[in-house]
């Protein structure tokens, strides 16, 4: 059956029924996520996953458009969310695929070996957030400054100075 | 072979040295503030490490701090030589979250706006290519088409470069009739003169010399590089969110996409240059389309998130309502996750936006499409002259706003 891009859910349960015969355990959940089809998969497998839907002749996503990291300090257990989005050119399907891990092991394969774009991507998220990418050729800051000794985009470090008193925000709002 | 070779040495093989030249951060060349470290043999670029960052504003971590009618100003300094389209992504995206229905006179209101600007970016790009091949004039004549695009710009937001130009559910207002004037004469003068800055390059022996065969990549490297808008279509790939993923109404409007065959320089050109052609088409559509919509709407009703007009919020208790829960950040958003992306000057230009239900997104991620193609820049200079990596620089458009966020 030819995918349709405008067909969300037939491209859902396409996806996923490769990824659970491929992988397995290493498929967590999917959902509908307004536009996107949203796959969870385990985190050890990223690289394998996203190399299996590049090469797949039915699905060949075989462009990275995004990569962001996104902090969740009060999930348990699961305090980093790592998502990317591929794109299938010929075909226009969008997916989003998301990993969760912990911040006790911000360990993530990387996957500069399938796609050459994902190394700034991922230099960014280092840099940002921390993120440590296995196997990356060249994994160090890029937009801040070398000498920096914290990851800024994490939810610790707000934006405003927290010392200050003049400033009472709890009637509006957080 | 003499023996005086080599007298300064007691080896019998010299040793190759390299040797090593910083390009930039600051060089009048870069445009920009960029640092490229190159190892050079003799003229030849052997190998390159791009710095980046010098203008880094943490934009993604100031948005977690504003309201989102406040983050429209940071998309402006984003590409800030088509601030524009990045504008109208920004509110698209929130009218995705939000569920906001746009009226067609403002999609088409908005699609002029954002085609100015692509015409206004192009030919910002392209005459630097002619200036970097030695052809000052080109730059000069057409600048001042440029000037008429921001002098329209003021008339319909005030400001020039930076436009922070529309509202989260429309625009700030309607077009004048001042506005329109300037457009109707815009759109009379600028084809002659596109022309004429066509004549001086397009088919220029020296010109096609020079570019032709400078800086290529091909379009499996460019596809694996996440190249997006001119650069990739110069390799021959016919991507463009207006068509794939089309937005503000872009699936009624009669365009083509230019391709190129070989990612180099003049291709580059060429692409672009072929798209304000089809910009201006694209504009004169807009205005046939705007013409039979019904007058005076320039924005959606949706009082709970677009700001009323102040003297109603004197006269009126509601409109002062809604103006003050506005301000205040006290508007209901929705939970959500959406992505939205524009074609944008330089490609895919995507906002990638989580909502928890507070006054400020959660999570702002931009998808900046210089960054993503800037790291092919090392790939495709190598083996290049140093003069060839100045012009593939300039022909990619890198935007340093865009670059370093």
């Amino acid at each position: 059956m030819e995918l349709n891009s405008m067909d969300k859910q037939a491209l859902l349960t396409a996806v996923e029924s490769k990824l659970k015969a491929q992988f397995g355990e290493g498929f967590i959940s999917s959902k509908l996520n307004v536009d996107f089809p949203e796959f969870t998969v385990k985190r050890d497998l990223i690289c394998e996953v996203v190399k299996f839907l590049y090469d797949d002749e039915e699905l060949a996503f075989q462009y990275l458009t995004t990569m962001a990291t996104i902090h969740y300090p009060d999930n348990q257990g699961h305090e980093f969310a790592l998502m990317y989005q591929l794109h299938n050119l010929p075909n226009n399907l969008r997916i989003r695929i998301k990993i969760f891990f912990s911040n006790s092991d911000v360990n993530v394969p990387s996957i500069t070996s399938v796609f050459s774009a994902a190394n700034w991507m991922e230099r960014q998220e280092f840099d940002f957030f921390g993120i440590i990418f296995r196997g990356h050729p060249n994994l160090k800051r890029i937009l801040n400054m070398d000498e920096m000794n914290y990851h800024p985009m994490r939810k610790e470090y707000a934006l405003e100075d927290g010392t200050r008193e003049d400033k009472d925000d709890q009637m509006f709002g957080r | 072979m003499s023996k005086e070779k080599n007298i300064n040495t007691n080896k019998e093989v010299v040793e190759k040295e390299y040797s090593t030249l910083n390009l930039g951060p600051t060089h009048p060349a870069t445009h920009g503030i960029f640092q490229n470290v190159l190892k050079m043999d003799g003229e030849i670029i052997m190998d390159s490490e791009s710095t980046v960052g010098y203008i880094h504003r943490a934009f993604e971590k100031l948005a977690e701090r504003r309201p989102y009618y406040q983050i429209t100003p940071i998309t402006d300094r984003l590409n800030y030589c088509s601030s524009p389209i990045n504008n109208m992504g920004w509110h698209m995206t929130v009218e995705k979250l939000l569920g906001i229905e746009i009226p067609k006179r403002v999609q088409y209101m908005r699609i002029i706006i954002m085609e100015l600007a692509r015409i206004s970016d192009h030919v910002i790009c392209n005459s630097v290519i002619g200036v970097d091949t030695g052809a000052m004039t080109g730059f000069l004549y057409i600048f001042q088409m440029r000037e008429r695009i921001y002098d329209i710009y003021e008339e319909l937001c005030g400001a020039r470069l930076t436009t922070n130009i529309g509202r989260i559910g429309g625009l700030e207002r309607d077009f004048s009739s001042k506005a329109w004037d300037l457009l109707e004469k815009f759109l009379i003068d600028f084809p002659p003169a596109l022309k004429e800055f066509e004549n001086l390059l397009m088919r220029n022996r020296i010109f096609m010399d020079r570019t032709i065969g400078c800086g290529g990549i091909s379009a499996e490297r460019a596809l694996n590089y996440s190249f997006s808008g001119p650069n990739l279509r110069a390799a021959g790939v016919d991507y463009d969110v207006r068509v794939m993923n089309p937005y503000c109404s872009y699936e009624e409007f009669d365009f083509i996409i230019p391709v190129g065959t070989n990612g180099d320089t003049y291709d580059r050109f060429m692409v672009r240059q072929q798209e304000m052609w089809e910009s201006v088409k694209i504009i004169h559509q807009a205005i046939a389309k705007i013409k039979k919509e019904p007058a005076g709407i320039f924005h959606a009703d949706v009082p709970e998130f677009y700001l009323p007009p102040k003297e109603e919020v004197y006269n009126n208790m509601e409109a002062l309502i809604y103006h003050f829960k506005i301000v205040m950040g006290e508007t209901e958003i929705p939970k959500g996750e959406v992505y939205h992306a524009v074609e944008g000057g330089n490609g895919e230009v995507g906002y990638y936006l989580i909502s928890d239900g507070g006054r400020t997104p959660y999570r702002l991620h931009m998808r900046r499409p210089c960054f993503i193609y800037y790291q092919a820049y090392a790939e495709m200079i190598r083996g290049g002259m140093l003069s060839d990596a100045i012009l593939t620089m300039s022909s990619m458009n890198v935007i340093a706003g865009e670059l370093d966020a």
